[in-house]
């Protein structure tokens, strides 16, 4: 897990314009954060529920307030930031969807990454088992997942189609390999984490990110 | 807030001694006047106040930069002795420092979270208290120099720190690394923040919030009210007739109620005797927890001034960093531009948690960014005295943040 982490902070770093304002959301011990700040000068936020990762987190550098995410984000004001980072994390909340809209008030773009269920690896383990999917991506057994709310690539899709929410751009990585342009419809179950782009702000693009890839839809 | 001496019961590990390596040894108060005929200290109250004195201690050294300097705001009890050991205890006729070292010195020293071999600490004692800044009990020169008493002006947070903002102009510090506070410290720090953002650099707030409520404005009307009862009291006449000290001692009392939690005292004391298991069918310190807080009482008035317990409180009862803002918290928060720690505690009621993150909340709002974390604790509001091992290592990152 913690490899991948680092696959889909390498893919976030590069997305993101240097001194943009930044809030990540769910962000674990703060390292990605701490690097945009060092390397790109945004201005960031961390929100982290867990207290031992926010005290991580302001050891690196990064101011953290300390909140469930469950508990939504009316602190912040509409359009307050460039970014909002969901770094596999929407799948552990108790109201996603809640969540999801939130980020998409705070800021322009929202960065989300997940574990895609649909992943062969994961539905292959599933049926050969007949046991709940233990899987690099997916690493806990079915009483101690914090892993609520599983769901998969076009789980995600349908949702933004119907909530009209434009998919900015969309990639997906595998067995560890770096982060590459999402592929329909073999992603469906080639994929085994995902990160999308999304907004609310019409047909806007990104600017491409040079090296790891270019938008795809 | 607390009495040292209740951390010193709370707490095992033994005090580090003068000759010890993270000691800041041997301390002596300085004291400097910041405001006399020709330039009075303007109060929130209207008055123009001379001669000002400061008390204040320093540890460490300042950088030739002078950008290493860390002001500690002290709470209601509290005094400019953050550290080290009082060499000057006689003459000052503090016999209780004689005992013990500065009421944060777990927090200040070297190799400590406020690390003297790097920062320069400067505390300095609040306006209106009685350890050697000018206060109620300090002659007043338009009464032939007899102590104030209640002559004495009725002083804010916010002239505590605008007598702040004048040592750290005296000792030539363009901008502060850091200002830190707990409780009515942490307010101060607040006001700090909102009122000087271009003099410091960064702010730590722990166990406070933007104001006190009804329960807390409450809690020090009683307190006051033990005191102006007292027989002794004589319109705070009393300086040279006897002290009030049956009314500060439940003063006292009261106020300690305050600083624990109900886990935390039920913990402590439960129900327990103070003479074995069996009552003694009288009316006086029967219980543990009576003649603890008889104990806190009592040490207490020997060392404190009801008159100073009154115009403290009363400051604490007035901040409300909201008026900054006309009433809103956020429009108050938009002038902050130094990066801010806040700190609560779970099981604090004073300044409970939801009022601490009230004020991240703000400033967040007001766009701006802010590290807040809430530290689980059973020892109420105290627990910003007494965490001190959960605490340091955050206050350590904070400071360090980024290096």
């Amino acid at each position: 897990m913690k490899k991948r982490k680092r696959l889909d902070h390498q893919l976030i770093f590069e997305l993101i314009e240097p001194g943009s304002r930044v809030l990540d959301l769910g962000c674990g011990h703060g390292e990605l954060l701490a690097r945009l700040v060092a390397e790109k000068k945004i201005s960031g936020q961390a929100v982290e529920r867990n207290p031992a990762r926010v005290a991580d987190a302001i050891r690196g550098g990064v101011a953290v307030y300390q909140k469930d995410l469950d508990c939504g984000l009316l602190e912040f004001k509409k359009n307050s930031f460039d970014y909002a980072i969901l770094e596999m994390t929407l799948q552990q909340l108790e109201r996603p969807l809640a969540a999801l809209e939130e980020t998409l008030r705070v800021s322009r773009y929202t960065i989300v990454s997940f574990p895609n269920f649909n992943y062969r690896g994961v539905v292959g383990k599933l049926v050969e088992t007949g046991r709940m999917p233990v899987t690099p991506a997916l690493p806990y057994r079915w009483h101690n997942t914090p892993n609520i709310h599983l769901f998969t690539l076009y789980d995600f899709l349908d949702w933004a189609e119907q909530r009209g929410v434009t998919v900015v751009a969309g990639y997906a990585s595998a067995a560890g390999s770096p982060f590459r342009p999402l592929n329909l419809p073999d992603d469906s179950s080639g994929a085994e984490e995902l990160l999308f782009v999304i907004t609310l702000a019409g047909s806007a693009r990104l600017k491409s990110t040079g090296s790891s890839a270019d938008p795809v839809i | 807030m607390t009495d040292p001496l209740n951390v010193c019961l709370e707490k095992k590990a033994p005090s580090d001694l003068p000759e010890a390596p993270r000691s800041v040894g041997w301390t002596s108060p300085k004291r400097v006047v910041l405001a006399d005929q020709a330039n009075p200290l303007l109060l929130d109250c209207g008055v123009n106040l001379a001669p000002v004195t400061v008390e204040y201690e320093t540890y460490g050294r300042l950088s030739p930069a002078r950008d290493n300097a860390v002001f500690i705001l002290h709470a209601l009890s509290g005094d400019a002795h953050a550290a080290g050991w009082d060499r000057d205890y006689v003459v000052d006729n503090r016999p209780w420092r004689r005992e013990r070292p500065g009421w944060w010195d777990e927090m200040i020293g070297p190799g400590k979270a406020f690390d003297t071999d790097g920062f320069y600490v400067v505390c300095a004692n609040i306006l209106g208290s009685c350890y050697g800044t000018t206060g109620p009990w300090s002659p007043n020169p338009e009464n032939e120099g007899k102590p104030y008493g209640l002559d004495f002006p009725v002083v804010t947070v916010e002239d505590w720190v605008r007598l702040q903002v004048r040592l750290q102009d005296y000792l030539g510090i363009e901008q502060l690394l850091a200002v830190v506070g707990g409780s009515l410290g942490g307010q101060q720090a607040l006001a700090w923040a909102i009122s000087y953002p271009n003099r410091i650099k960064s702010v730590i707030i722990l166990a406070a919030s933007a104001r006190i409520g009804a329960q807390g404005l409450a809690f020090n009307a009683v307190g006051r009210q033990a005191i102006l009862n007292d027989p002794c009291f004589n319109r705070g006449n009393y300086y040279s007739s006897g002290a009030p000290t049956g009314g500060l001692e439940l003063a006292r009392m009261l106020g300690h109620i305050t600083y624990l939690s109900a886990d935390s005292m039920e913990g402590k004391f439960g129900r327990r005797y103070q003479n074995g298991k069996q009552p003694c069918y009288r009316l006086s310190n029967e219980f543990m927890v009576e003649s603890y807080l008889s104990h806190q009482g009592r040490s207490f008035v020997n060392r404190f001034d009801a008159n100073s317990y009154l115009y403290l409180s009363r400051a604490m009862d007035y901040y409300d960093a909201a008026a900054h803002g006309e009433g809103d918290l956020e429009a108050a928060c938009a002038a902050i531009r130094a990066d801010l720690l806040l700190i609560s505690y779970s099981s604090d009621w004073l300044y409970p948690p939801e009022a601490t993150r009230a004020v991240a909340e703000a400033v967040l709002a007001a766009g701006h960014p802010v590290s807040y974390i809430e530290i689980p604790s059973s020892y109420g509001h105290d627990a910003f005295l007494l965490e001190t091992e959960k605490t340091a290592p955050l206050i350590d990152s904070f400071l360090r943040r980024g290096a």
